[in-house]
């Protein structure tokens, strides 16, 4: 495989074989020796560029590491009429995302309450394995859920009208049907509304350590100083379900033997099984902004409890995990494309009708969650991205270690150590799960935003330091 | 040796062996009940009976990891072990377990995937391989 550097923090894998073109791979020198340890993450960006009606490259993000089908941090584009539709190019937690809320809460008020704060919101937003929600749906509910998104969780008193116009696609998917997500991936989701989950996810209460750009942050709402809140997580059980359901529905249509990686079965975008996992799929992601929703609404619960003036807002709600149809202008000319983002934001620059009203001036809000004990960021979509990264930007900072190496490398006793150096709280079943997610198992998310900013595919905003964080 | 786990950088990897196919397929479940527990001992005092068919082998052991996956989020049963028959293209018998609620701290796994499974007859038995995203 060649690949060569065409200019600062770009890389070209050279089409070869099977490729129908080359894949691009936005990365520094530091980041870029990374990622080329893990030959499979290479060859996964090669066997998507193989796939039918792919246009012009097959993208990795700088936090790209091996994934099933497509690498975590893949963009590929495709045409409506030759092109595919792939659950792998989505992955199973369809639309895991990013919330971030601001507060008129001061960090010195916050930390003066913070182990209350921090046990009141471990006890009202269950986490881990097999917690239960109080928010318990019936067949009826659910499917209403799934179609309406967060409008469901306006209507019932859950959201405000503000929370829904700061959502990507005011969150709710246009085209989602209920009648395409099965009745096994409903049963896995009912009692799971207003979850965490486990794994990397997480809520994490954090302040506003620096602005780099005053202009836009004041748009967002972000005062430095005042604490911002953040959720990562999606669609938990009934994504996943619906993500199998489709893997396995389209390798029994089309076969797998022509596949370079099973988990890359894919369905025409115009079939009827490819509008179907669309369909599901949105379904899906409905699900996941209302779950983002609930959670917001436990939260403001939570604050409310101690402190009774708390005024909490959305900035904004990205999806990270979704495949969506996009108008972009290829060789000059306007096209509409399935853009697949996996483990990849969507960064659009001034102007699309697809930004909330009071963004819509500026960008849409990028949202780049850190990992644990580190700083998270903020930047702002941008023209550029939509000419060379198909509107996307990177999601996060990529794992560097197995889950494995790090509970065998890393001491509790160290992580704990250097939690407390930074002034972070933590809530989590066990110190287990917390090795599991060490600062030092993923990659540097400095570097990561630095190669958006540098790129222009994502200009900086704000740096948010963490503070408490719940963790499943 | 009934299973062990391999190295893999965000998920997890089993490999199970077994004197017959039955047997891998059961030993899979033994090594997903550790990963879950985080090594706490599940009691078998609970059982859910299980009917896959599938198109090929791949696409049964995929169901069939998907299943249990399936019962810890759905109906709150965490599995200890398996005793199954493989017949053709159809997996019939029972998985064995307990209430979830029994149990603190549980690890969870997203979703079965293709990703380097393998299920194959070697010299000394039978072998699978399957990564579970995690």
């Amino acid at each position: 495989m060649k690949i060569k550097k065409i200019s600062e923090n770009i890389w070209e894998i050279e089409k070869e074989e099977k490729m129908n073109v080359p894949g691009i791979i936005f990365a520094s020198e530091k980041l870029m020796e990374q990622i080329k340890k893990e030959e499979r993450t290479l060859q996964q960006i090669k066997n998507v560029a193989s796939l039918p009606g792919i246009i012009k490259k097959s993208i990795a993000m700088s936090d790209a590491h091996m994934g099933y089908g497509f690498p975590i941090g893949g963009v590929a584009a495709f045409d409506l009429k030759k092109g595919i539709i792939s659950p792998g190019g989505v992955g199973y937690d369809i639309n895991c995302g990013v919330r971030l809320l601001t507060t008129n809460i001061k960090k010195s008020d916050f930390l003066a309450k913070r182990d209350q704060v921090l046990k009141e919101l471990y006890k009202n937003i269950p986490s881990g394995v097999g917690e239960e929600s109080e928010f318990k749906l019936t067949d009826k509910q659910i499917d209403e859920v799934l179609l309406k998104g967060s409008s469901w969780a306006l209507e019932n008193g859950y959201a405000e009208k503000e929370d829904v116009e700061k959502t990507e696609d005011s969150g709710c998917i246009l085209g989602a049907d209920p009648k395409k997500v099965s009745q096994k991936a409903k049963a896995r989701g009912r009692k799971q509304l207003g979850t965490l989950g486990a794994g990397n996810h997480f809520l994490e209460v954090q302040e506003i350590d620096t602005i780099h750009d005053e202009k836009i942050a004041k748009i967002f709402g972000l005062n430095k100083n005042y604490l911002t809140i953040m959720i990562h997580t999606g669609s938990r059980g009934l994504g996943h379900q619906t993500a199998s359901d489709y893997i396995q529905k389209m390798e029994k249509e089309y076969g797998f033997a022509h596949l370079p990686d099973r988990e890359l079965a894919y369905a025409p975008i115009e079939s009827k099984l490819g509008k179907d996992y669309r369909a599901a799929m949105s379904a899906a992601a409905n699900f996941a902004f209302t779950n983002r929703q609930i959670i917001t609404h436990q939260i403001r619960r939570s604050f409310k409890k101690f402190f009774p003036k708390s005024k909490i807002d959305v900035v904004y709600d990205i999806a990270h995990n979704i495949a969506k149809f996009e108008e972009l202008k290829i060789d000059g000319k306007k096209q509409t494309l399935c853009i697949h983002r996996k483990g990849a934001t969507r960064s659009f620059g001034p102007g699309r009708k697809e930004i909330p009203q009071i963004y819509r001036k500026i960008g849409c809000p990028i949202l780049i969650p850190g990992s644990m004990g580190t700083y998270s960021f903020v930047l702002v979509g941008t023209k550029k991205a939509e000419e060379i990264s198909f509107a996307s930007t990177a999601h996060g900072a990529g794992r560097l270690h197995s889950r494995t190496y790090a509970k065998n490398n890393f001491k509790p006793e160290d992580l704990t150590k250097q939690l407390k150096d930074y002034n972070v709280a933590i809530k989590a079943g066990s110190i287990k799960s917390l090795l599991e997610e060490a600062p030092q198992a993923y990659k540097d998310v400095n570097e990561v935003v630095r190669v958006s900013h540098e790129l222009g595919i994502g200009n900086l905003v704000a740096k948010l330091k963490p503070l408490a964080v719940v963790k499943g | 040796m009934k299973y062990k786990f391999l190295e893999h950088t965000a998920d997890i990897k089993i490999q199970s062996f077994g004197k017959n196919i039955n047997e891998v397929f059961e030993n899979s479940v033994l090594a997903i009940s550790e990963y879950i527990s985080r090594g706490a001992k599940i009691k078998s005092i609970k059982e859910k009976s299980i009917n896959i068919t599938g198109e090929n082998i791949e696409s049964m052991y995929y169901q069939f990891l998907e299943e249990i996956i399936y019962l810890l989020d759905a109906e709150g049963f965490i599995a200890s072990n398996a005793k199954i028959t493989i017949k053709d293209n159809n997996i019939r018998g029972k998985i064995l377990g307990d209430d979830s609620k029994n149990y603190k701290n549980l690890d969870h796994i997203k979703a079965a995937t293709y990703a380097e499974m393998y299920i194959k007859k070697t010299p000394s038995g039978w072998q699978a391989q399957c990564v579970l995203d995690v």
